[in-house]
């Protein structure tokens, strides 16, 4: 009976926001702090960031020198 | 008071909850932690390569490695791109050309697709005879499939129409576990750097974040405004990222349980269909329906770039395992490699 399902569809739903309601939650700022910590960490490498000298870049086609 | 209006007021009750407790950790704004840092400068990339081939719109796009990637295309091929010499390593006809996505498995073994068939195809890219052919079909879902990645070769996940994601035992081709909760067609779908968990986009405009093996779901996340149809983890699997519909990327932190920003202008007022974070998370790459791609600081919240070249619109992007390009992928028919 349509009835009774929904009632167990929204007991599931409450079981959920139980759940959820019930974890830790660490301080935005602590998580703020660690977000741009990583960041700055990592800057050096990230290259998108950084830029790619040709001669590193394996996207460039390289000239290719040769002896006549 | 019946038990059906009892429990809609306990859901109330405990969303109210919810709301207190993410305002009770609110002791700063991410805006306001990084409001000494400097806005990074501007982030102008070109087009390295155009990878030419498909005859009709692409639908999605995924690295292997730094210098492999498959992409999907209603011409009904999957190719697998060699993108430092722009040669196609494999032309994958396809059983149904109405397909969404495509992955690469991490081993480089194997590919998968899916789309309006409602199933997800595995291809074996390392046969015997060198030929490629399917190795199995996955078929459960009652709804389109939107979106695929694999967790190992015998492990993969798929989001789909009907609601749910599945996670597959591939050899036997069943369903270990079904994640159902979402109340919209679920989108997108991202795994965590450590695969303990994955998080899924959808048109209920929320995410999900789920532990991918004992099948719960820890954490939702509303605020956007309409559908969700990009989802993708921060680098170091502590925020999540999406992209909405309703024009506007967000970033949301799982040790806060909350949105610290909202990536938006006044200025774009169509939808994103796409996203991709660099490799520090510094940047964010988001591909849109005006044909654009626009890349924002991560933190400071600011457009740094766009990505402009396609004429049609952008519909899907990744960024190479070692960080050193994004691929973009548009209905225009063509790929292209950008830094």
């Amino acid at each position: 009976m349509s009835g009774s399902s929904n009632i167990v569809a929204m007991k599931k739903i409450v079981q959920q926001l139980r759940f959820e309601a019930n974890i830790n939650r660490v301080k935005v700022s602590q998580a703020a702090a660690e977000l741009q910590q990583f960041c700055i960490q990592n800057a050096l490498q990230d290259p998108l960031l950084t830029g790619v000298s040709s001669s590193t870049n394996p996207f460039r086609t390289q000239k290719v020198c040769s002896f006549l | 008071m019946g038990e059906m209006e009892q429990l809609r007021k306990e859901a109330e009750s405990l969303k109210d909850e919810i709301t207190a407790a993410r305002k009770a950790v609110q002791d700063l704004t991410l805006q306001d932690h990084v409001a000494g840092t400097a806005v990074v400068g501007r982030v102008q990339l070109k087009t390295r390569k155009t990878l030419r081939g498909h005859l009709s719109k692409i639908y999605a796009v995924h690295w292997g490695d730094s210098k492999l990637c498959v992409s999907a295309s209603q011409d009904g091929k999957l190719i697998v791109w060699d993108s430092y010499t722009t040669n196609k390593v494999h032309a994958i006809p396809l059983k149904s050309s109405w397909v969404m996505t495509c992955a690469y498995a991490p081993s480089g073994n194997m590919v998968a697709c899916g789309g309006l068939d409602n199933m997800c195809s595995i291809y074996n890219l390392k046969g015997k005879d060198g030929n490629v052919k399917v190795m199995r079909e996955l078929a459960a879902h009652t709804g389109y499939l939107s979106c695929c990645r694999f967790l190992n070769d015998n492990e993969i996940i798929t989001s789909s129409g009907d609601c749910t994601c599945v996670l597959w035992d591939i050899e036997t081709g069943s369903q270990k576990t079904v994640f159902a909760g979402h109340l919209g067609d679920c989108m997108s779908l991202g795994v965590a750097p450590d695969f303990n968990t994955f998080i899924s986009g959808a048109c209920d405009f929320t995410a999900k974040l789920w532990d991918i093996r004992d099948g719960q779901c820890r954490q939702t996340f509303g605020g956007h405004e309409s559908d969700i149809n990009a989802i993708g983890f921060f680098p170091n699997g502590n925020a999540v990222i999406t992209g909405s519909d309703d024009a506007s990327c967000k970033l949301y932190d799982l040790r806060s349980d909350q949105e610290l920003i909202t990536y938006q202008d006044s200025g774009i007022m169509c939808g994103v269909t796409s996203l991709a974070p660099s490799l520090s998370g510094r940047l964010i790459l988001a591909g849109y329906d005006d044909f654009n791609c626009n890349i924002w600081d991560s933190l400071k919240a600011e457009r740094v770039g766009v990505l402009s070249g396609h004429d049609n619109r952008v519909s899907c992007i990744g960024v190479t395992p070692d960080g050193m390009a994004c691929c973009t992928g548009s209905w225009d028919s063509f790929l292209k490699i950008w830094n």
